[in-house]
């Protein structure tokens, strides 16, 4: 209502002023309508009908001689809306933040050159918002995952069938068996750090997913496991991995509580509190796997000064290089996703692996033919149909 | 070969004092060192400069806390003293508890500068400049800003009511902000980019540590940011704007630091000469 | 095993499959069910900090209880916890509170709230100084990791040392065109290898994601299998 009487009051002046000097404008000169054409409004697709669109051409061979205002007009409230000014002939607008209850239309005036509202209109007809149900601009978006999932379930099947896929070595995660074997020997404890990340992180997810059978090994072994966090939902799922791990190793009197715990939600004084359980309680392995920033390097230094077999695994790029340095072993992004399936050699997790690496080989592919049609083109001179429309065709696909 | 077998099993103490001296002498004896603006940083000035209009506003993430404000404190202060220039409304919002208390500081400082330097153009908290209270839900909080703003937090973290404030005038959704920038030192900078950026396209610059910058460049080159402001240097390049163009009189953070940061890079560069050469006057004698 | 294991998957699957339905539907139904879920996420991360502090008040109370080695520091985080808690609900954010403010009049509405000083003069020197230990961490962890052991880590070696002159005014002062250098390093060879990188990990990430909506990953629900 406020922005309606607002509306109003700012309007009836201009409409005043506009009758006072009507006279005047009329008097030098009228424009003519015939040079604008296609004047129409259409709904919005893809949208939950609260816009419309707009267009306006010039007809052949005019030029602008005025400036055009577009207004905006409803069925029951005499009260219009400008929209925009136009310098040229032709024009577009997206009228947002409508109602599709109502049924609006679109009106053109002409401004004479001391800004006033010359004597005729043009005017589209009544259109109201429509609501969609499916936005089409996304539609590639689908297709694909409909294809990944599509790889994933036929591999998926493949290996239920018994077939056996190659899964190259990652050194990181063979070692794990043997760090926590050490930590045996040694009768100290292993501490497992799930990253600085949510739950919201996929990478978290993934090492949470380590998290299982490493625990599973540890209460086999008859040692310590520390797990500190910083998220408190990773800290209720961390406890329940390893509750249920130590079970099914058939050792749930060996779980305790205490040792999967919050620490605090600062970055870095999450990293203070981890170099002070390294210093302190000297575990024999660290495994550092998950989401890390800037606080990595504080925790591997701190673990490498303490002797102890460090395993790192991340997928933030820019930390890797401090984890190479003082561990180990690392984990290099997508390896970190690998390690479920790798572990656990389950068909299912196994199919999923494989789908990834085929899907990368397509985006590979497409790198490579957007590359040679690149050079074709240029070599070319870069103005042959043809491979101008294969390169739209490309950059159309990875900017879905 | 004494020499060199100390080199070569060089206790890293020795190193930290290193570091240690060569950081704190040149705050005693500055040298001032010419800096010249890079790319990223122009864009993000300019952006600031040319593309919001009067009146416009800057929304600011301070998605950091006290351990990384060495590096981002001195961009958020100088990027709010920039957008006072430009009579530009700041508004600031957090992701972390922690996050609250910086840009607590950061408004306070600001304003107390601003108003002694500008006593017949004052700021006002509530007009210009405000902080919107902690929510917690990181990414859903993000996501919830895009479809409206003023229900997410309801009141600023002042207790104030989102409605009461002029600062917050017809600022509902993204579409109504004219600009973000990000501080953080973590990958909560992704998340703004995936979902302000990516599902509703707002318009976003980011400040991040010298540690994490490398990673945000393919973020800059895609287009999806279209600034980066990267550690101390890139906060000192900053102030060398501000300075320059709006006459910044205020205190400067990052460039008092630059000299120290410049003597510990050729400190750590020396040692990592030092440390080759030992190695292969040892390769030599033990090849021998 | 139903709540444990079945409700669970259930709930993750209608999640993440109504979130991608959502996601392609423009509807105003699709978009309140959106806000609703939204809503939701917000409302459970608020309560989850609940945990948060349950599980310390545990875990401490269990290491003063049996007295294990350096119980003392477990009965500080406690104390600090709880003084802190206090602070912050009587004695105001930012500002102090009214409550405050009669009860000890020397507090003033423009003075510091007792919580904000614990924050300016306590937490801000002890995380910078946590913070500051990187830089004495990278210089050692350069010195030992940077040797020209091959061709390949002498490039490394050699590209490390532009890109560290390159990033401060000395480099620049030294050779004028370091920082061209520099942005040029980042830019190109950088960021080759880093979408390299990336491209595998954004597929991980959607394949782990449609693992947990589809069920086939279960491991984070806890069990080896």
């Amino acid at each position: 209502m406020k922005t309606k009487i607002f509306l109003f009051l700012f309007i009836l002046p201009l409409l005043a002023f506009a009758q006072d000097n009507q006279t005047t404008a009329d008097s030098t000169h009228l424009f003519d309508f015939s040079s604008v054409k296609d004047f129409k409004v259409t709904d919005v697709g893809s949208d939950d009908g609260t816009a419309l669109f707009v267009k306006w051409n010039a007809a052949e061979g005019r030029d602008a001689a005025n400036l055009l205002r577009l207004y905006r007009e409803t069925m029951d409230d005499s009260a219009r809306v400008i929209l925009a000014d136009s310098q040229t002939l032709s024009g577009e607008f997206l009228d947002e933040n409508l109602d599709r209850a109502i049924s609006y239309r679109y009106v053109l005036v002409a401004l004479d050159s001391l800004g006033n509202e010359t004597v005729g209109r043009m005017e589209t007809e009544y259109v109201s918002p429509k609501v969609n149900f499916f936005k089409k601009d996304k539609l590639l978006l689908l297709i694909m995952i409909f294809i990944y999932a599509g790889i994933i379930i036929v591999l998926v099947e493949t290996v239920k069938k018994g077939k056996v896929l190659f899964v190259r070595k990652i050194s990181g995660l063979d070692t794990l068996d043997e760090a926590v074997g050490r930590a045996t020997e040694i009768g100290r404890p292993v501490l497992y750090v799930p990253g600085s990340s949510t739950m919201s992180d996929i990478a978290t997810i993934a090492s949470l997913n380590i998290l299982g059978p490493v625990a599973k090994k540890i209460a086999e072994y008859d040692t310590r496991l520390i797990v500190p966090n910083r998220d408190p939902i990773v800290m209720t799922v961390a406890k329940e991995v390893v509750k249920e791990s130590y079970s099914e190793a058939g050792r749930p009197d060996a779980y305790n509580d205490n040792d999967v715990f919050f620490l605090t939600d600062s970055q870095f004084g999450y990293a203070a509190a981890i170099s002070g359980i390294m210093t302190r309680e000297k575990p024999a392995t660290n495994l550092l796997l998950g989401m890390f920033w800037a606080e990595s390097l504080i925790m591997a230094e701190a673990g490498n000064t303490t002797g102890a077999i460090q395993i790192a695994g991340t997928d933030a790029v820019t930390q890797l290089p401090f984890f190479i340095t003082s561990c180990d072993y690392t984990i290099i992004g997508e390896e970190l996703y690998a390690a479920s399936a790798y572990l656990s050699r389950e068909p299912l997790l196994m199919g999923t692996l494989k789908a990834q690496d085929y899907f990368k080989g397509l985006i590979i592919v497409l790198i490579v033919l957007y590359f040679i049609f690149l050079i074709i083109s240029s070599i070319a001179g870069g103005d042959v149909a043809i491979l101008n429309k294969i390169l739209e065709m490309i950059r159309f696909i990875f900017n879905s | 070969m004494k020499f060199v077998n100390f080199i070569n099993q060089l206790d890293k103490r020795w190193i930290y004092l290193v570091v240690a001296l060569v950081v704190i002498i040149p705050f005693v004896f500055p040298i001032g060192c010419p800096m010249r603006i890079t790319p990223p940083v122009q864009s993000m000035y300019d952006y600031i400069d040319d593309s919001i209009p009067e009146n416009g506003v800057l929304l600011i993430g301070v998605d950091y806390d006290p351990s990384t404000m060495a590096e981002l404190h001195p961009m958020a202060k100088a990027m709010t003293a920039h957008a006072f220039y430009n009579n530009v409304r700041v508004i600031f919002v957090t992701m972390y508890p922690q996050g609250s208390g910086m840009a607590q500081d950061i408004i306070e400082k600001t304003l107390t500068y601003w108003n002694s330097a500008n006593p017949d153009n004052q700021r006002e908290l509530g007009r210009d400049v405000t902080l919107l209270a902690y929510v917690p839900g990181v990414s859903a909080v993000m996501l919830k800003m895009g479809e409206d703003i003023p229900e997410t937090f309801n009141e600023d973290a002042y207790g104030n009511k989102i409605e009461d404030l002029p600062v917050m005038a017809g600022v509902n959704t993204y579409d109504d902000i004219d600009y973000m920038v990000e501080l953080a030192g973590s990958a909560v900078v992704l998340s703004w980019l995936m979902y302000a950026n990516g599902r509703y396209g707002l318009t976003m610059g980011i400040g991040t540590t010298a540690v994490s910058a490398a990673e945000y460049y393919s973020y800059l080159q895609s287009g999806q940011a279209n600034g980066l402001l990267g550690g101390l240097k890139g906060a000192a390049e900053y102030e060398k704007l501000i300075a320059e163009h709006h006459g910044f009189e205020g205190r400067r953070d990052a460039s008092v630091g630059m000299d120290a940061q410049s003597a510990a890079h050729v400190a750590i560069l020396l040692l990592i000469i030092l440390g080759n050469i030992a190695y292969f006057i040892k390769k030599k004698k033990e090849g021998r | 095993m139903f709540t444990r294991r079945t409700l669970p998957l259930l709930i993750a699957g209608f999640f993440g499959i109504t979130t991608i339905i959502q996601f392609f539907v423009p509807h105003p139904v699709s978009k309140s069910y959106y806000n609703l879920v939204l809503d939701w996420m917000i409302i459970v991360t608020a309560f989850t900090y609940l945990m948060a502090v349950q599980s310390t008040v545990e875990l401490h109370t269990t290491k003063i209880k049996r007295k294990v080695e350096g119980w003392q520091y477990s009965l500080i985080v406690l104390i600090s916890l709880g003084l802190t808690a206090f602070i912050g609900v009587f004695g105001g954010a930012f500002v102090p509170s009214t409550f405050l403010m009669k009860l000890i009049p020397a507090f003033k509405p423009t003075s510091t709230s007792p919580l904000m000083y614990t924050y300016l003069y306590m937490q801000v020197p002890m995380q910078s100084t946590i913070f500051s230990l990187l830089a004495f961490y990278m210089a050692s962890a350069a010195f030992r990791s940077f040797r020209a052991r091959s061709f390949d880590a002498t490039m490394l070696l050699v590209t490390a040392a532009i890109v560290t002159l390159g990033r401060v005014p000395l480099g620049e002062f030294i050779y004028k065109g370091f920082p061209e250098v520099v942005e040029w390093i980042l830019k190109y060879p950088n960021m080759a290898a880093q979408r390299g990188i990336l491209i595998g990990v954004q597929l991980g990430i959607i394949a782990t994601s449609l693992k947990i909506i589809l069920g086939i990953e279960r491991k984070y629900l806890g069990g080896g299998k």
